[in-house]
């Protein structure tokens, strides 16, 4: 019985949205570090931020909050643990998929310019027509996760999910 | 003892957070003013990084603050109202109701903005700073402040490559963007030597292993600054007097020109919720 709960919390999370990002749910960007089932109305989460100034964590624990009172918990604690620091090495391969279908190119698997090199860029592919001829216009996006670049061959601006 | 050290682990942590808040409020005036879309949101996005940092900070204190039994422990004016529920800090008293003496940022942090030159050096100076800081920080003996620490290097570590990038743009640009660099050094340097040194909680936190003396960074910081001057073409000063007392409470009159603005909404309307 107590799988059964288990899986059942882990499908109520994943119904739980990134308000930014509204492709992925909080078990496909990795944010979701633990889940403590302390008996049929007790429940701990803990979860983590992408960003220390990510302005969505908040929304998103009262949503998961709210997902968890569906599954008729009665005592639902929503923690925040900062270490370890979350990666874009945590989102799953379903997730970025999703990111490139809504036309967000996926953080990049090997960690390139996660250091403080200057006038790196790193070579991402245009989530519009594959090309992997695009260039950066700025290293900050319409959210703190993202970074701005333009496709030279389709011309389309996209956003790249940075990798963090 | 016990309480002494609770005491400076707050002084610390507060000193840590009141750096970040008020850089990140400084850079947040930015918004809607950027001299291009794309550097407007730049400097937003080191903002909001900044700013969370200090709430992370600030939520640590605020626990520490209300786990204390010892009434001495919340030397901070924070912790007001009447009722019992009240009588609490939280990071929003910390933030919005203590008075400029009791903000124990470095004066650098408050400096105006200026123009974009002097916004982008500052940032610099900060960042390299918080680079070689947090370093140390993520081995505290605290964990919490090593979690934070961890989680805020990452951050930095982009608005250092930023900043660095903008410094030798800007230095080693056109004679103005030169001009204008030179004068931003110029009117910064004399903030900068007050970052290491080390105030009394820093040498306590140092001594008890829960938080970096400053003066052990002074050595990497110049090194980084020297390197990226030269690339971008500027003098590494010398001998500028430097002004002190940000980090004991005493600051340039630019602090409550910050505070009037960041704090007016609790200071005129008390306990307004958004």
């Amino acid at each position: 019985m107590a799988a059964t709960t288990e899986e059942k919390i882990l499908s109520v999370l994943e119904t739980v949205i990134d308000p930014e990002v509204p492709v992925l749910n909080v078990i496909d960007l990795g944010i979701v570090r633990d889940v403590v089932l302390h008996n049929e109305d007790e429940v701990e989460v803990a979860i983590t931020p992408t960003y220390s100034g990510c302005p969505a964590m908040d929304v998103i624990a009262l949503n998961i909050r709210i997902a968890l009172l569906t599954l008729g918990f009665k005592k639902i604690k929503v923690n925040q643990v900062l270490s370890p620091a979350w990666t874009t090495d945590w989102m799953s391969e379903e997730g970025k998929q999703k990111l490139k279908d809504y036309g967000i190119a996926p953080p990049t698997p090997k960690q390139q310019v996660c250091n403080e090199k200057l006038f790196s860029e790193e070579a991402i592919q245009c989530p519009h027509c594959n090309s992997w001829h695009t260039h950066r216009v700025s290293e900050f996006g319409s959210t703190a996760c993202k970074a701005l670049y333009v496709c030279d061959e389709c011309k389309e601006p996209f956003d790249y999910f940075k990798c963090h | 003892m016990e309480n002494q050290s609770t005491n400076q682990l707050i002084n610390y942590t507060l000193h840590l957070a009141d750096n970040s808040l008020i850089l990140g409020h400084r850079n947040s005036e930015w918004c809607g003013h950027g001299p291009v879309l794309e550097q407007d949101i730049a400097i937003t996005n080191i903002a909001l990084d900044l700013i969370g940092q200090a709430r992370n900070f600030y939520q640590y204190v605020a626990q520490l603050i209300n786990k204390s039994q010892n009434t001495q422990v919340p030397r901070v004016s924070a912790v007001g109202g009447d009722s019992e529920a009240k009588k609490r800090a939280s990071e929003d008293t910390l933030a919005y109701l203590r008075d400029g003496h009791e903000f124990k940022n470095c004066l650098l942090t408050e400096q105006p903005n200026g123009d974009w030159a002097k916004t982008v050096l500052r940032q610099f100076f900060f960042s390299i700073y918080q680079y070689f800081l947090l370093e140390e920080l993520k081995k505290s003996k605290d964990s919490q402040l090593a979690a934070i620490a961890e989680k805020s290097l990452k951050e930095v570590t982009y608005h250092l490559r930023w900043s660095s990038e903008w410094v030798i743009r800007l230095g080693d640009g056109t004679e103005e963007s030169h001009e204008r660099m030179l004068k931003a050094v110029d009117e910064l340097w004399p903030y900068t030597g007050e970052l290491f040194e080390a105030a009394n909680y820093e040498q306590f936190a140092a001594k008890e292993g829960f938080g970096a003396n400053p003066s052990s960074l002074k050595t990497k910081w110049e090194g980084k600054v020297k390197q990226i001057f030269s690339e971008a073409a500027l003098a590494f000063p010398k001998g500028v007097l430097q002004q002190t007392g940000g980090k004991e409470g005493r600051h340039t009159e630019n602090l409550a020109n910050i505070l009037a603005e960041l704090q007016f909404m609790q200071r005129t309307y008390p306990d307004s919720v958004w």
